[in-house]
């Protein structure tokens, strides 16, 4: 394998993670305040219609992603009402989010089939990311920087502030988090914006970047991947990015060996590959401890009610 | 237009239930004929499962007022079809299109409930008194494009980003890579399995990945036009699927093969109109007009034009057919003897492939 083969197999390998990276970093910070959204899938459609929509019409895809970040934050708001207020079961109530994300991303992107935009541009200047082998560092657009610095920014809100801790006991013990005085409606209305913002952001990935189009399900379930990505994590920040990366790499390598050529393993057992990396993660995480729990938050899923 | 297909989509289950009714009443002498569709993917995609509905927009077109269409999009291949299927059939509709080779079986069995309704499924083989399947023969296409590859191509390399390993799709790779080596006797096909017909990150990453590994030329037997994108970023050269692509990549897209149902569909509707349809198979290409080339980009050289236009002719005219002997597949085995064509029975149970590709 040539060095300019092993560049390109990298690039292609974290502009696949990255939308995954988005999007689950924005469900675990939810889930950690013990909100269960499953509409990721359905906030990206918005994010990622939303973007291109904007982007298209005023040709700046620096105001598209804004748009995209709103568009997530609106979605998951519908959630927020019905699951936290009206206190609707959340399972439901995400799952109908998603449906919802994809009959109004293909409504809002009917006028949009067919037409294309300018590819999100790299940060740096040519020389560096234009460089062959530089630019596996310096190559990326601003989405790909932004979550790599999420990361580290959700994992020392988490562990090293003092809002971060009061986020985390709203998800372990809401009565005692209620009892103490913290508004645990409120914080958790945040804590789903924010899911909802990057849920967008990643959405915005596809239409921005990966493939600069509009054509319906775009994202084509990348939302699910993105949930079971926070699970595998054990809604540990650090470990969301390796698992992002471990299925960014599968699925690249899947296609790549397949090019290369490879025929020892069938397409299926490729394809299948990053399931059963989750599955054994999984596995392994629980054999690692007697109770088999799993580090979630003691209130995941759980409707909270003030009164 | 547009109107019309957005009030449909969001209330199709109520809307499919309720108009019935309320059109029998308005109806002084004859209701409009119902034609329904089942479309595998979103009309969004710009590819297959758009080309289906620029078929029934066609007869919209045609006839107006004398018929209604509607149609289910996003329909998972399988037993599941059965009920989009059935749904169809009990809204009233008398001619209904089932759209993909996975709604086979489905449509079989849903006919086999409503012997009066007339069932017309697309990329099949089994047929019943009341189920017709029709087809177009791609690989007629695949044969003019792989003409244009074998001449553009420097590394003499192409990349076919696949769905499944089916008949249709095998023999349009062997189609492709048999015009290509005519022309380019040291020809490789590189094949990655994609497994969906529609996953555009993944498209688009498959196309890498065989670009990756040397491919100049890149096409696609998958539904969205993501494949002509990461080629256009790569700058290299590739071929839109299902409906002329320019749009996504003007330097890369060389030209397409373009799906165009239309003239099909109004015939079969006029034929239920008159009372006279019956089941069939026809699997019509060039010549009929269901297949057609795109027009070619600039980048294309004078030698592969005439080459690409001598193909086209040839077929229409039935003096050349893309699988002429002596053909041997990767085991060796003689499949075809010198001189002679591969039969349509061949064709559509075609499980093998020629030299020189990697799949």
């Amino acid at each position: 394998m040539t060095s300019a083969m092993l560049v390109s197999i990298l690039m292609t390998l974290i502009a696949a993670s990255t939308p995954l990276l988005l999007a689950a970093l924005g469900e675990l910070i939810a889930e950690k305040a013990g909100v269960l959204n499953l509409g990721v899938e359905g906030m990206m459609l918005c994010g990622a219609v939303a973007g291109f929509a904007v982007a298209f019409s005023t040709g700046s895809t620096g105001i598209g992603l804004v748009a995209a970040a709103f568009a997530g934050v609106a979605a998951s708001m519908i959630f927020a009402v019905l699951a936290l207020s009206l206190m609707a079961n959340q399972v439901a109530t995400g799952l109908a989010l998603t449906i919802f994300g994809i009959g109004a991303s293909s409504l809002i992107g009917a006028g949009f089939v067919g037409r294309t935009i300018a590819r999100l541009q790299p940060v740096f200047p040519a020389a560096l990311s234009e460089h062959p082998i530089l630019r596996v560092i310096f190559g990326h657009d601003i989405l790909v920087y932004l979550s790599l610095a999420l990361v580290a920014g959700v994992s020392w809100f988490l562990r090293r502030t003092r809002p971060g801790l009061i986020l985390r006991a709203v998800g372990e013990n809401d009565a005692s988090a209620h009892a103490i005085g913290y508004p645990v409606v409120a914080i958790r209305y945040a804590a789903v914006a924010f899911g909802g913002a990057l849920a967008g952001l990643g959405g915005a990935y596809f239409s921005l970047a990966l493939t600069p189009m509009w054509a319906d399900r775009l994202t084509a379930g990348r939302g699910w991947i993105a949930l079971a990505l926070v699970v595998f994590s054990a809604w540990k920040p650090g470990r969301l990015l390796l698992g992002a990366y471990l299925f960014g790499a599968v699925m690249t390598l899947e296609l790549q060996l397949k090019a290369a050529g490879v025929t020892w393993l069938a397409p299926e057992v490729l394809a299948m590959a990053p399931y059963l990396a989750t599955i054994a993660v999984l596995t392994m995480m629980s054999l690692g401890r007697k109770t088999g729990r799993l580090d979630a938050p003691a209130c995941l899923g759980k409707p909270f009610s003030a009164s | 237009m547009t109107s019309i297909i957005t009030r449909r989509r969001l209330t199709f289950g109520a809307a499919a239930a309720s108009t019935l009714p309320i059109l029998g009443r308005g109806a002084s002498a004859q209701a409009p004929l119902g034609v329904g569709f089942v479309y595998v993917g979103p009309i969004g995609d710009h590819g297959y499962t758009w080309t289906h509905n620029q078929g029934r927009l066609a007869l919209e077109k045609e006839y107006g007022a004398k018929i209604k269409t509607s149609f289910i999009e996003n329909v998972a291949e399988g037993p599941d079809a059965a009920r989009a299927i059935r749904q169809l059939a009990q809204a009233g509709n008398q001619l209904i299109f089932t759209t993909s080779f996975g709604f086979m079986n489905p449509t079989i069995q849903v006919a086999k409930q409503f012997p009066k309704i007339h069932f017309e499924h697309a990329t099949g083989y089994m047929r019943a008194e009341n189920v017709a399947t029709y087809d177009a023969r791609f690989y007629e296409g695949r044969a003019v494009i792989g003409t244009i590859a074998g001449h553009m191509s420097k590394t003499g390399q192409a990349g076919y980003v696949a769905s499944f390993p089916i008949p249709e799709v095998v023999m349009g790779i062997n189609a492709f890579h048999l015009a290509a080596r005519k022309v380019n006797p040291n020809f490789k096909t590189k094949v990655v399995w994609c497994s969906t017909w529609y996953d555009p990150a993944k498209e688009a990453d498959a196309a890498k990945a065989l670009i990756d590994q040397g491919a100049d030329m890149i096409t696609q037997h998958t539904d969205s036009a993501a494949p002509l994108q990461a080629a256009e970023q790569r700058s290299v050269f590739a071929f839109g699927q299902a409906s002329d692509m320019k749009s996504f990549a003007p330097k890369a897209h060389l030209s397409a093969i373009v799906d165009d149902w239309s003239g099909y569909y109004i015939k079969r509707v006029k034929d239920v109109m008159d009372g006279n349809w019956k089941s069939g198979a026809v699997w019509h290409g060039l010549k009929e007009g269901m297949v057609k080339i795109a027009p070619y980009n600039d980048a294309v050289t004078p030698a592969a034009r005439a080459a690409a236009d001598e193909v086209t002719k040839g077929i229409i005219a039935g003096t050349l057919h893309p699988f002429t002997g002596e053909l041997k597949d990767q085991k060796g085995a003689v499949r075809l003897k010198a001189g002679e064509t591969a039969s349509d029975e061949m064709l559509s149970k075609m499980d093998w492939y020629v030299d020189g590709i990697q799949a």
